[in-house]
């Protein structure tokens, strides 16, 4: 796994290491991929983030592992089984009626049942293909190995197109996810669009799964999104913040995980979380200091 | 109740589509709201029924009654959120739901999440295009006149509520006035021919409660906007108010303050003894026995005997 021993160390100078990564066809992919799939993350996590349905979305990434699995099982492409677990997870999810605003408790606890069960499946599916074990790991917790080119093309018109949906009904569903009432009274049909973003959360999901393991992909949705809206208000800023971080996590742990020998999953999820906790300090900081100013303001007047 | 002048810390009324006083002969504008044998049924239980209603265009209502009576599932069934479970319903001439945009609403009172990082000003602007499909391209509003002017008029809504220096936080940051006002904005960006309020005056502090009741007189008096409002207490609006709708026993009852806010009517309504005081000046003082009604203290009186 420690591709550092097959040719020169990091050398700390940024350009000729990621020089020195490309040089393998396999890395460029993982790189590709990993963009990709980063972007996607970071857009649909921005958007559940806001409408606080991070259950929904962890239940998501968690269907996927089965998916694989039965995949895995039935000898076919663990792509198919990624898309076809997450966005039958996502209609499931959607088909639970919505009682008021938020994650009502019955929609959690319908939710969580969805999940747990799912999981259980995959464990069975596990069992059942013996030989599988030994990718059970990379599943989980991910693996940027052997991305082969036309998983990037998939990767890439699918991520397009979920974008592409994405930006004809981005601000309808702003406004739903913000203040479903009066949206609906403004004639925005808040239900379809709920299904809709389940899908796209589904599809963003079975993508994410396939670079960063399943039980690591909430990371990638949840980190960056969170670790921006701490950061500022603005709606365009703070989703453009979320895409540049989630990239820059995900190159980041491409690099980290090519010179040493732990795996990616790892790595991104630190690096997002130090991200995230650094914003997190940064606000608590900014608010002490425009209260320090207030009050200084106060004494003066 | 109040003795803060309605008028004062108010911008001027701009920009309103309809003309200030109707001038000469005009075509006849249907009727902002009408109920015609409405009913509403919530899961298997019917709220009220038989109710008729037209509100006039231009016209000032207030929608009264005790808590859980119904008064927000009416306003919600103006909307479309909800069917009639009987009747017929014309909302601006459409059907309820059709006229979305020509419509502004006010949810009953409920605070946006601590966490939420949207600003006020992004609130109030989902009101002007946020059923809009596509995404705005990031262009410089120096470059596009359309931005300019959306940036203007939200500008402009946010001076008239008189949120200028709270509005670009988040809106989670915001105390629950401070929202309330902002979502009254929100109501009116884009001006509406009808406004549909639930309880817009709630969580006001009393300056505040005169100072948007005369904002949303004004806006209903000279820009000829319809009002229906649901209140608890009439006085911040009775100045301004055409006609109130009391609901209660399963009905309602439509007619002038002068008429319907009667010792009579309201004791009959409450189902306790409610006594109706005139001051000097015209305006209505009711006095509950033991609770009364303008307290939100009358869901125990819900279920008692009539
Ligand atoms: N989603 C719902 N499901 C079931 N019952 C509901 C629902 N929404 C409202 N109700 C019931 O319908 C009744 C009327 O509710 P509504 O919100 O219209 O009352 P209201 O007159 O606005 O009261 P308040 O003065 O407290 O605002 C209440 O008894 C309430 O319990
Ligand atoms: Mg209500």
């Amino acid at each position: 796994m420690n591709w550092a021993e097959t040719s020169a160390g990091w050398s700390w100078n940024p350009l000729t290491d990621l020089q020195q990564i490309w040089a393998f066809p396999f890395m460029v992919n993982a790189f590709r991929a990993g963009t990709v799939v980063a972007v996607l993350a970071a857009v649909m996590g921005w958007f559940m983030v806001l409408r606080r349905q991070s259950f929904a979305g962890h239940t998501l990434s968690v269907v996927s592992f089965p998916g694989a699995a039965c995949a895995t099982l039935l000898g076919i492409s663990a792509g198919f089984g990624y898309f076809a677990f997450c966005i039958g997870g996502a209609l499931v999810i959607a088909a639970i009626p919505r009682v008021g605003q938020g994650g009502s408790g019955q929609e959690s606890a319908l939710t969580g049942t969805v999940q747990a069960f799912l999981l259980a499946c995959g464990f069975l599916f596990v069992a059942l293909y013996k030989g599988f074990l030994g990718g059970v790991n990379s599943l989980l917790f991910g693996s940027f190995l052997g991305i082969t080119t036309t998983q990037v093309t998939v990767l890439t018109i699918v991520a397009a197109v979920a974008l592409g949906v994405l930006a004809v009904i981005g601000r309808p569903l702003l406004f739903a996810s913000v203040d479903e009432n009066v949206a609906f009274g403004r004639g925005v049909p808040v239900r379809a669009l709920s299904v809709t973003f389940l899908v796209l959360l589904g599809a963003a999901t079975a993508e994410a799964s396939q670079i960063t393991g399943t039980l690591l992909v909430f990371a990638l949705l949840v980190m960056p999104a969170a670790a921006a809206q701490q950061l500022t208000a603005r709606p365009a800023a703070s989703l453009a913040l979320s895409v540049l971080i989630a990239v820059a996590v995900t190159w980041t742990g491409l690099i980290a995980a090519y010179y040493s020998p732990y795996p990616i999953g790892f790595y991104v999820t630190t690096f997002a979380f130090a991200v995230y906790v650094l914003a997190r300090a940064a606000r608590t900081l900014s608010t002490a200091v425009g209260r320090h100013r207030v009050v200084g303001g106060g004494a003066v007047a | 109740m109040s003795t803060v002048n309605p008028a004062t810390r108010l911008g001027d009324l701009v920009r309103h589509r309809v003309p200030a006083q109707p001038a000469g002969p005009q075509p006849p504008r249907s009727p902002a709201v009408s109920l015609r044998g409405a009913g509403v049924r919530v899961g298997s239980r019917t709220l009220w029924s038989g109710v008729d209603l037209e509100v006039g265009a231009g016209e000032f209502v207030a929608v009264l009654g005790p808590n859980g009576v119904g008064k927000s599932t009416l306003i919600k069934m103006l909307l479309g959120i909800l069917p009639p479970a009987a009747g017929e319903v014309r909302v601006l001439g459409e059907a309820p739901g059709r006229a979305g945009h020509r419509v502004g609403y006010l949810p009953q009172r409920r605070n946006f999440d601590a966490s939420l990082r949207i600003r006020g000003t992004d609130i109030v602007r989902l009101g002007l295009d946020g059923d809009r499909w596509g995404v705005p391209l990031p262009v410089p509003a120096r470059f596009s006149a359309r931005r300019r002017e959306a940036r203007d008029r939200i500008a402009e809504v946010v001076e008239l509520v008189g949120a200028s220096a709270y509005a670009h936080r988040p809106i989670g940051e915001c105390s629950g006035g401070e929202q309330q006002r902002l979502l009254i904005a929100q109501a009116l960006v884009r001006d509406p021919e009808l406004l549909l309020l639930d309880e817009p005056l709630d969580s006001l502090d009393l300056s505040h409660q005169g100072a948007v009741a005369a904002l949303i007189g004004r806006i209903c008096r000279e820009a000829g906007v319809s009002v229906v409002m649901v209140a608890h207490d009439v006085n911040p609006i009775l100045a301004w108010l055409d006609r109130v709708v009391y609901i209660a026993e399963g009905g309602a009852v439509a007619g002038s303050p002068q008429d319907v806010i009667t010792t009579q009517t309201l004791s009959r309504l409450y189902g306790v003894p409610v006594e109706v005081l005139r001051t000097s000046d015209g305006r209505l003082v009711v006095v509950g026995q033991p609770e009364a009604p303008a307290l939100h203290t009358d869901r125990h009186v819900e279920g008692g005997g009539t």
